[in-house]
């Protein structure tokens, strides 16, 4: 009895020190094996090195849709913004809430002041035509989107094709993680049903449910039927919002951000905005 | 057997009883199979033969829900000779235009609630709001 409770601890003790030891020793000797074959940097280019995110150069893999809004040219046609929000409103079936509901509206592109558009830029002893006209925000289809990690169930994503950071609303359970993850504040949650709340339906684009986030989806339909998303053809020929491929050298966009000078909203963050302004 | 004359009495109703529902509905009530309306536009044709949508609409309409939202694929179909874009409001709802008629007439008899509605629009619906377009 003696002989076999002293053997039965010497195997459990050395059990114990096996489990607890090995899994460091193969982590150990395993890493430079683990680093030396999975060392190629993912689709999009790595966060640069240095620098804050949007100086730098990515590689341009596949398409990436974006646009560059010159803030100017809406300054001096004030109307034209107020086509483009009430284009994007008709085309998607978005609710208009009324004032007191304020707080739960749904926005796909929205105004706001300039200073809580570009919250990182000093807003001190700065010219009057940006404190006196509002800017325009709309979801910025980052490269490196937060709200595509935050949603548990994919329903959010980034598109392999081109580069839009769509939704499907089927999969939405309404956790509003992205909500909180969106340094943008691009995202809508439906707090009602928002039927009754719609002023005209287009019968070619879904309505949602009570409980799923939506926001700008740079109008995948349109851009499949060859059409410009909707606040860019309501700028009409303006130049007001121009809509391209950034990772295409030759497309009108490129030839915008090569000639003038553009800022993107909170840049320091690292998403990488595919929204342009200039101002 | 002790009691057999009212132990097999008694476990012939208490079976009777136990199969209730089966009988009494396939007997009954479950008579009148569903006729789902064909489109008022007189459209013979669809994406797949009428057998295969019967039975797999629903596999096909997650396909193309998944083609178009997740990879991208909004390619145009066409059919003899008919363009079909991948969408229950897009292609389904062009000939079917009355959901009321035709998804309704199966889906409520066998007691299923799709929830398409929840969010796509009806014809009817969409007409009750002034459509643009």
């Amino acid at each position: 009895m003696d002989k076999q409770r002293r053997k039965f601890l010497k195997i459990a003790g050395a059990s114990v020190v096996a489990g607890i030891g090995a899994p460091a020793v193969i982590k150990l000797t395993s890493t430079p094996a683990l680093a030396s074959g999975h060392g190629t940097p993912p689709a999009h280019g790595e966060a640069p090195a240095h620098g804050h995110g949007s100086s730098e150069e990515e590689a341009p893999k596949g398409v990436r849709l974006g646009m560059v809004i010159d803030l100017r040219k809406l300054h001096a046609q004030p109307e034209l913004m107020d086509n483009a929000i009430e284009a994007c409103i008709e085309a998607h079936n978005i609710p208009q809430l009324s004032e007191e509901k304020i707080k739960q509206e749904v926005k796909w592109i929205w105004k706001m002041p300039f200073n809580n558009v570009f919250t990182d830029y000093s807003a001190y002893h700065v010219s009057k035509k940006v404190t006196e006209h509002p800017a325009v925000a709309l979801c910025n289809h980052c490269d490196d989107p937060p709200c595509v990690r935050a949603c548990p169930t994919q329903a959010t994503f980034k598109s392999k094709v081109n580069g839009i950071v769509g939704m499907d609303f089927h999969r939405c359970i309404g956790c509003r993680f992205c909500m909180a993850a969106c340094p943008y504040g691009a995202r809508s949650f439906n707090w009602q049903d928002p039927r009754p709340y719609i002023k005209k339906y287009n019968p070619d684009f879904p309505s949602r449910m009570k409980g799923v986030v939506e926001k700008c989806n740079f109008c995948g339909e349109r851009l499949a039927l060859g059409k410009e998303p909707a606040c860019v053809e309501a700028c009409g020929g303006s130049g007001a919002i121009v809509f391209g491929d950034l990772n295409d050298p030759k497309s009108e966009l490129r030839a915008i951000l090569d000639k003038e000078f553009t800022i993107q909203r909170k840049p320091t963050l690292g998403t990488k905005p595919s929204v342009f302004y200039i101002v | 057997m002790y009691n057999k004359g009212t132990i097999i009495p008694g476990l012939i109703l208490f079976v009777l009883f136990v199969t209730f529902p089966i009988w009494a509905n396939g007997l009954m009530t479950a008579g009148d199979l569903p006729k789902p309306e064909l489109p008022p536009g007189g459209e013979k044709q669809c994406v797949m033969p009428a057998e295969y949508m019967r039975a797999n609409h629903m596999q096909l309409l997650n396909e193309w829900r998944d083609n178009v939202l997740r990879d991208g694929n909004r390619e145009i179909l066409e059919i003899g000779g008919k363009k079909y874009p991948k969408g229950l409001q897009m292609a389904c709802l062009q000939c079917h235009s009355e959901k009321e008629k035709f998804c309704d007439s199966c889906h409520t008899y066998a007691a299923v609630e799709p929830y398409c509605w929840d969010c796509h629009l009806t014809p009817k619906e969409a007409g009750s709001k002034e459509a643009i377009h």
